[in-house]
């Protein structure tokens, strides 16, 4: 990248920059999936789509609530910990049903993310900060319920949820794709979507405007962490267990990449929930690239380095005058 | 009287921001064991003089001398190394550090071992704050004190850099009347050892207290330097304001003819209060009125407004709409009430840069074009349409980003916010700031359409011919409280700038802490 050096930026730079930023998620997608069309074996094909998006969907549905929080200039590190403690939650009280079971770790998901919020939104605390605790503190707690072992499930119509098919898609794939329409119209068609940009592209005018900011914080934190917790229940079906210690591992950092590279600005008062999607497939296709090619995962992993630094610089010139 | 050369000298400083001369060939020139007031309104440049000063901003054109020798300093740090020592109005120390290690920090002194020497540090910031006669525990973490004594301490620090000058930006601003008391005994201190001092204030009382010499800017503009005591308070508001004494005639732009005015206040403001910021602010508003607030800056306009529409916290006070009583500190209940509220700031408080037009313009209108929670699209387009042509926005597209506009159409749009709330009072804080001047006849035109369509108008203007042409009354500020109300024909600049040097009846300045 020899363009949009600091300061003097050039119309045509300007727009090719611009151009990028929107699209460039989309025609990574495409050079990625042209690549492995034709380079390797078995990727046309369903039984490789759906192991993708079986794989996507955890990730996709955390994204989904991130996107949010990043759109009120915020973070939330601590996803991964409420798919930890959504996974120990289920298993404890799968004995009075499964949807017993799912609602009790909604709730409680649901509280931490709105003590997340409310750490944010009354306190004043650092997004990062406020969510860190929860980060570290609830993985531990999670452990703590489960008595640090692994709990196997075998209620035959919770395991569903995360290993049926209707009409031959994946459940969790359905799923995904479910609240990616509810949040895409949440964003769009909503008061609440409003307030949520609003908020991230000047709390100030915000709250003149009369926007109830506090509220909208807490609900944004409280939806991130039901969304976590969704992902979580559906991880804890198709791994037939509830293990806190290794479900939702590092999930944040996937979903932040996601919903960067999917051309959410950091900077907030925009969310791009089909980018988001695509940010969460392009991370999703690389790893399928590798994997399926035999070739060492640790290059996976520096390729989306480089693509989320590349997403990061293309936005760059949206903060800087 | 005083056969020195002068310590610090800025000569024909020039400096430009995209769109803006900040300083037009100012000159300045300061003499050791000076206090120099600079003063000027918002905008007049002198934190920009400042800057080029101390090495934050290096001049287009122009040249500092400090000593008697050209100096281009790089950075605050490197001025500051040479003896120029800044003191700003909100204290950049460490609040978690002793007091002892912000008077020494970045120059600490070392042992032989080249380890802290907490002990000599100790001692000698003990020693420095005695010398001043401030009283605090060196030990002690700097957040721990009173916001006067921190503001010591960093005078203390400033004083201790051995310092040739000192620069003092509004450092009275967060103090207590005794404070002040204590700042000024080391401001004198300094001038006989031979410091010059540059104390930037908007309180004129202070000014001429402790200062000689005045510079006034205006506008990036050198328009007064000499003796402060040549000067009455009246003058030095006209020089700084730009208007001659006897030019008080009505200029025919033909903002704010004669209005029709309601009887019974749609408004109703008692006894605002908020320490150190608003003292007992009361005054009304009545229908089809343009009730003008003006004030010096600091005198509390911007937060008297934000008061009113529940933005700024308060300590006690009453907001009444329509006789009824409106629950403060709470913009939606505001809002409700039907107050509107137009910031002064449109880039920080204002537009929602990122967003469109149209989400621009429905921002507060939110609730009403939504029903459970679902924006009404076909409401929404309906209203922006009529409000974009009614105000005559120009904008390519509703769906324009609002931060390309230019500044005439973003105050529209802020405009419109308001106005498609239909709202009983419309707060205006600095409505032609910032935009052109075909933009600002139609803004003026407007507040005069609006009012005779019976809405009762605050506006709050740093313009005096603005305030002036504009009001059917106008409540000075000076302080934080009410110094004085004009109406009618007593509506002048001339009766204005008197009160706003003098006040009206009480003195308060002195009690202003409770």
């Amino acid at each position: 990248m020899s363009r949009a050096t600091t300061g003097t930026r050039s119309l045509d730079t300007g727009t090719i920059v611009g151009w990028t930023r929107d699209n460039g998620v989309y025609v990574a997608f495409a050079v990625l999936v042209l690549f492995n069309a034709i380079f390797t074996t078995n990727f046309a094909t369903t039984a490789t789509l759906f192991n993708l998006l079986i794989q996507v969907a955890p990730v996709l549905i955390v994204s989904l609530g991130m996107a949010l929080v990043i759109g009120t200039e915020g973070i939330d590190l601590s996803v991964g910990s409420v798919m930890a403690i959504a996974s120990a939650i289920v298993p404890l009280y799968i004995g009075y049903g499964w949807p017993v079971a799912v609602l009790i770790a909604l709730v409680v998901g649901t509280l931490a993310g709105a003590l997340n919020g409310s750490l944010v939104a009354f306190v004043g605390m650092q997004p990062i900060i406020a969510t860190l605790a929860l980060f570290v503190g609830g993985r531990g707690l999670a452990q703590v319920l489960v008595g640090g072992q692994l709990q196997i499930i075998s209620d035959p119509t919770f395991l569903a949820l995360g290993q049926a098919e209707v009409l031959g898609i994946p459940l969790p794939v359905i799923i995904a794709g479910v609240l990616t329409l509810i949040v895409g119209f949440v964003v769009r068609r909503t008061t609440f979507g409003r307030y949520v940009l609003a908020i991230g592209g000047n709390r100030a005018a915000s709250y003149l405007s009369g926007h109830p900011v506090r509220a909208v914080l807490v609900a944004v934190y409280a939806i991130s962490a039901a969304l976590a917790t969704v992902a979580g229940v559906l991880a804890t079906a198709r791994l037939s267990a509830g293990d806190p210690s290794t479900i939702g591992i590092l999930i944040e950092l996937d979903a932040i990449a996601a919903v960067v590279v999917g051309g959410t600005p950091l900077s907030g008062g925009k969310v791009s929930v089909v980018g988001t999607v695509m940010g969460a497939l392009v991370m999703a296709v690389i790893t399928a690239t590798f994997i399926m090619n035999d070739l060492p995962f640790t290059y996976a992993q520096i390729l989306k380095a480089v693509i989320i630094l590349l997403a990061v610089y293309i936005q760059r010139g949206r903060g800087s005058v | 009287m005083n056969e020195q050369a002068p310590i610090l000298k800025a000569r024909e400083v020039t400096k430009r921001f995209p769109g803006v001369l900040a300083l037009d060939r100012v000159s300045f020139q300061l003499l050791p064991g000076e206090v120099h007031a600079l003063v000027g309104e918002n905008g007049a440049g002198k934190s920009t003089l400042i800057k080029v000063i101390t090495g934050v901003y290096a001049p287009d054109e122009g040249r500092v001398l400090f000593g008697g020798e050209e100096v281009s300093f790089a950075s605050p740090r490197d001025s500051q190394a040479a003896g120029i020592s800044t003191i700003y109005q909100e204290i950049n120390l460490i609040p978690m550090r002793s007091v002892a290690q912000n008077v020494f920090l970045g120059r600490e002194p070392r042992t032989r071992f080249g380890l802290l020497d907490s002990e000599r540090m100790n001692r000698e910031a003990a020693e420095i704050l005695g010398r001043y006669g401030i009283q605090a525990d060196v030990t002690a973490p700097l957040h721990s004190l009173g916001l006067g004594t921190q503001q010591m301490v960093a005078v203390a620090r400033a004083v201790s850099l051995d310092a040739r000058v000192v620069i003092m930006d509004e450092p009275t601003s967060s103090l207590e009347a005794r404070e002040v008391d204590t700042l000024f005994r080391v401001i004198r201190q300094l001038r006989d050892e031979n410091v010059g001092v540059v104390y930037v204030s908007h309180q004129l009382d202070e000014l001429y207290e402790i200062c000689e010499k005045v510079t006034v800017l205006r506008d990036g503009k050198l328009v007064h330097s000499g003796d402060l005591a040549e000067l009455s308070k009246l003058q030095l508001i006209a020089t700084m304001l730009g208007r001659e004494l006897a030019e008080v005639e009505r200029r025919a732009t033909g903002f704010g003819e004669n209005r029709e005015v309601g009887r019974e206040p749609v408004l109703r403001v008692r006894g605002l209060t908020r320490r150190h910021v608003l003292d007992g602010v009361s005054f009304d508003v009545r229908p089809g009125e343009v009730v003008g607030l003006a004030g010096l800056l600091g005198a509390g306009r911007s937060e008297t407004a934000k008061a009113i529409f529940g933005a700024q916290p308060l300590d006690s006070g009453e907001v009444q709409m329509a006789g009824k009583d409106v629950k403060t500190g709470s913009p939606p209940s505001a809002i409700k009430a039907g107050i509107a509220f137009l910031p002064e700031d449109r880039r920080s408080e204002g537009i929602i840069p990122g967003l469109s037009v149209r989400e621009n313009i429905v921002a507060a209108a939110m609730p009403r074009l939504s029903r459970v929670g679902l924006v009404s699209e076909k409401a929404q387009n309906e209203l922006v349409e009529r409000f974009m042509e009614r105000l005559g926005i120009k904008a390519s597209s509703p769906d324009q980003p609002v931060g390309e506009l230019s500044g005439g159409n973003q105050q529209k749009v802020m405009l419109a916010r308001w106005l498609c709330l239909d709202p009983k009072v419309l707060i205006l804080d600095e409505p032609t700031r910032g935009i052109d001047v075909g933009a600002k006849a139609e803004v003026q035109h407007l507040i005069d359409e609006l009012a005779e369509g019976g809405l009762g108008v605050i506006m709050i203007s740093s313009e005096l011919e603005e305030v002036v042409e504009g009001s059917d009354r106008v409540v000075v500020l000076r302080n934080g409280s009410v110094a004085g109300t004009l109406s009618g024909d007593d509506i002048s600049e001339e009766n204005l700038m008197e009160t706003l040097a003098e006040g009206g009846s009480s003195e308060n300045g002195e009690s202003a802490g409770e």
